[in-house]
């Protein structure tokens, strides 16, 4: 029996896709696996594999329309059987069946040298499909989290390549249906096999994936040589931090703010801090640094945020991350609700959070959801440094040594101290002027630092 | 320790178990004056005397109701059925009744009482007598089902069964019976709790779960796979209702595939509950779907070239690994 065919979630975010071309014709029988369409989604032009025996009776959708996830876009059935009752339904909106297809994450060359789609050639359907068939970065959401996405794996096989930090989109599966099995992902995690699929996709891989997966697959070498040098196999940290900050610097655009500070009234409270407390805990500069980034955040709440493609996501709650240096790498702890808590439990907390990190104790939640990062090096006496962006906050404060400089005041040169500061913005989220605010907020706060207990 | 065989050790089992308990009593079809229609009793009514060895007419509903009368009322039956085939005339005794008693009074009568008899196909007895019923035994609450596959297990599991204050269907192999295995001897007690499965070849490469005649055919199996460096690791749950998952699972967890074995049909086997199970808890540990090799889903033929066919092969394990390591 004919039935309606709906278009296929074939990236893990798509809520709806342009059918960029048909690769097969009215008419055409089709079995399980063949291709009949490419479809652009929010991540890259995806193939749209049928898992439907049949033929294809009738495209409901011609080249370049844009069709929501689910919608029909054609009607499978046997030859010669009658199709109008079924586009009724589907024109009146009827549902269409869960749509399923196996999609392969792979950007596809524009279909400018291919034969053009057999439906109704209409000037519209040749004309639009141009400009949208532009290769499209491959899909970050598949290695970004580690999450596999749909690729044909078994499920130990992308359970080992979380372990191992290898992009499953890197390696040639060599089980049935090409799905990638244990000793695949053991031969790329050896260095091996872990080819480029098929000469014809090359020039469309977009350059940067080569240099991700070459960071996540290349595997320690063991050639001779003569003592000039050694290779230390990476972690599973070390591959996750060079993943996530290749994936930072290569896909957002950053800029970089930075303001000088008077901390001269920041160390005197901050000393005045320690005499209260006597040997109930001590405060640090940086812990006044989180409270003040955190209240900076509550008065200029749109760099509390991230961009999420199609919208820009705004933070109700300020959560604070802090990078902490640990042997061999770095984590960053969060600290919950910072705009909320006293300057005395935000040391006690990142104290616990730094210590436990050291011996590598820390949970998942502690180590997820912040909302705005906060990195010091000013204890290794760096004067200044830029920091790279910790996705998808579209902030982060890089925070410098604390100086002893002469400063004019009244026309008198005396000594001062100052602290320099960078903030490092996501320019799709943070403009120019609108950091330039958030850091004046964040100066106010911290040169007048009585307004942090307030 | 004593190499004996299966119907020795099951001999050895009952015979303990009655020298212990004077309640405990065998009753069936020529259990007593021709020692079994397997010899499983062998010598043991010279032992015990026609008060607790009763030869039974050939009514399996009558004798195995009966039973369950004497285990509500304080003794501990053992029905044997001559083959488990017989079963099915008095499966209403052991469904309706034995699993069910204990729940409908209240928790006031305990059936303890003990079906055993041969089971599986044996040697041209064609299609009525060569059946695996224990998947059928097996969906029923309230018993516990026991299926030992070799002499060692046989006993152990025996007189834990005899002991047991519930119903227990103890399949035994029917061509088992001359296997032999090392037994506990002397007066040292060899009990196996039910519910405890046991690893009879460790491996690293599949793990082949097998009850009964099927862990022959899968050591043999591993044995040939060995060969070409593929080590299988057999497990052997032993009892399949309460069923020991975890054993199972640990041995996926290991390997990461899985071939279940059974001589029964393979709608609704058993088999398929396992494979429920094993995905349940390994989910992220398989590299390949879990693969079953059953006999083929007709009744069984009388020549032997096709009775030997229809049942599960070392060749048919040996292909089911090669699947799942995707070898072929």
């Amino acid at each position: 029996m004919a039935q309606i065919l709906g278009l296929p979630k074939l990236s893990p975010t798509m809520e709806e896709g342009v059918l960029v071309r048909w690769t097969k014709k009215e008419g055409d029988k089709v079995s399980p696996g063949d291709l009949i369409a490419e479809v652009e989604t929010d991540k890259a032009n995806m193939d749209f594999n049928i898992e439907d025996e049949g033929v294809l009776l009738k495209f409901l959708v011609q080249a370049g329309e844009t069709v929501k996830l689910g919608a029909p876009v054609a009607i499978i059935g046997k030859a010669g059987e009658d199709t109008s009752a079924l586009e009724a339904q589907a024109k009146s909106g009827g549902a269409a069946p869960a749509a399923k297809a196996e999609p392969k994450q792979e950007a596809k060359p524009a279909p400018k040298a291919e034969a053009k789609p057999a439906a109704k050639p209409e000037p519209k359907a040749e004309a639009k499909p141009a400009p949208k068939a532009e290769p499209k970065p491959a899909p970050k959401a598949a290695s970004g989290n580690g999450a596999p996405g749909k690729l044909l794996a078994s499920p130990l096989a992308k359970s080992m390549a979380i372990e191992l930090g290898i992009d499953l989109r890197t390696v040639t599966g060599t089980g049935p249906g090409g799905r990638i099995v244990e000793r695949d992902v053991k031969a790329a995690a050896d260095g091996g096999a872990a080819k480029q699929p098929e000469a014809d996709e090359e020039p469309t891989q977009p350059t940067e994936v080569k240099a991700e997966t070459a960071i996540a697959v290349r595997a320690p070498r063991r050639e001779d040589h003569d003592g000039d040098f050694e290779d230390v196999a990476t972690s599973n940290m070390r591959k996750r931090i060079a993943q996530r900050l290749t994936e930072a610097s290569r896909d957002i655009p950053q800029f970089y703010l930075m303001r000088s500070l008077d901390v001269a009234p920041l160390l005197g409270f901050r000393e005045r801090l320690n005499t209260l407390l006597g040997d109930k805990g001590k405060v640090s500069v940086n812990d006044l640094v989180i409270k003040a980034v955190a209240l900076a955040l509550r008065r200029v709440p749109e760099c509390n945020a991230s961009w999420e493609g199609d919208a820009i996501r705004r933070y109700h709650r300020v959560h604070i991350g802090v990078a902490v240096a640990i042997e061999d790498g770095l984590v960053t702890p969060v600290v919950r609700d910072a705009d909320q808590k006293g300057i005395g439990s935000i040391a006690a907390e990142v104290r616990d959070l730094a210590d436990r990190a050291k011996k590598r104790q820390l949970k998942g939640p502690e180590i997820t959801g912040s909302t705005f990062t906060v990195s010091n090096l000013g204890m290794f006496g760096i004067e200044r440094f830029t920091a790279i962006l910790n996705p998808p906050e579209a902030g982060i404060l890089a925070i410098g040594g604390t100086l002893d400089v002469p400063v004019v005041q009244n026309g008198q040169v005396v000594a001062g101290k100052r602290m320099t500061v960078t903030m490092t913005c996501d320019h799709r989220v943070i403009d120019g002027a609108l950091g330039a605010k958030w850091l004046a907020a964040f100066a106010e706060l911290l040169e007048h630092p009585e307004s942090l207990a307030l | 320790m004593a190499v004996i065989s299966y119907r020795e050790a099951l001999n050895q089992a009952m015979r303990e178990e009655m020298e212990r308990d004077a309640n405990v009593f065998v009753m069936g079809e020529e259990v007593g004056h021709y020692n079994g229609a397997y010899k499983v009793t062998q010598g043991m009514l010279q032992r015990f005397s026609e008060r607790r060895v009763i030869d039974a007419p050939i009514a399996e509903m009558g004798f195995a109701g009966i039973g369950v009368g004497a285990a509500m009322v304080g003794l501990r039956p053992i029905v044997e059925f001559m083959t488990f085939n017989f079963s099915l005339v008095a499966i209403d005794q052991i469904v309706n009744n034995a699993a069910k008693i204990y729940q409908m009074s209240g928790g006031q009568y305990h059936v303890p009482i003990v079906f055993r008899g041969p089971g599986g196909p044996a040697v041209q007895v064609s299609s009525q007598h060569s059946q695996s019923l224990e998947s059928f035994y097996a969906h029923v609450p309230g018993l516990k089902v026991v299926m030992p596959s070799t002499a060692f297990d046989a006993k152990g599991l025996l007189k834990t069964a005899i002991r047991d204050d519930n119903p227990v269907v103890f399949i035994e192999g029917e061509t088992l019976y001359n296997t032999t295995w090392e037994v506990p001897e002397g007066t040292e007690e060899h009990l196996i709790p039910i519910g405890v499965a046991d690893v009879k070849r460790e491996g690293k490469d599949v793990t082949l779960i097998a009850w009964s005649k099927m862990v022959w055919t899968c050591l043999d199996a591993a044995k040939a796979l060995a060969e070409e460096g593929i080590e299988c690791e057999v497990v052997d749950p032993r009892t399949l209702r309460p069923l020991d998952v975890d054993t199972l699972a640990t041995s996926v967890q290991k390997t990461g595939r899985c071939v279940i074995v059974e001589v029964g049909w393979p709608v609704a086997g058993y088999g398929a509950e396992v494979a429920y199970q094993i995905q349940k808890r390994c989910m992220d540990a398989l590299d390949a779907p879990i693969e079953r090799v059953t006999s083929d889903d007709v009744p069984m033929p009388y020549a032997k070239n096709l009775e030997d066919e229809v049942q599960p092969q070392v060749k048919d394990v040996v292909a089911a690994v090669r699947r799942v390591l995707y070898l072929d």
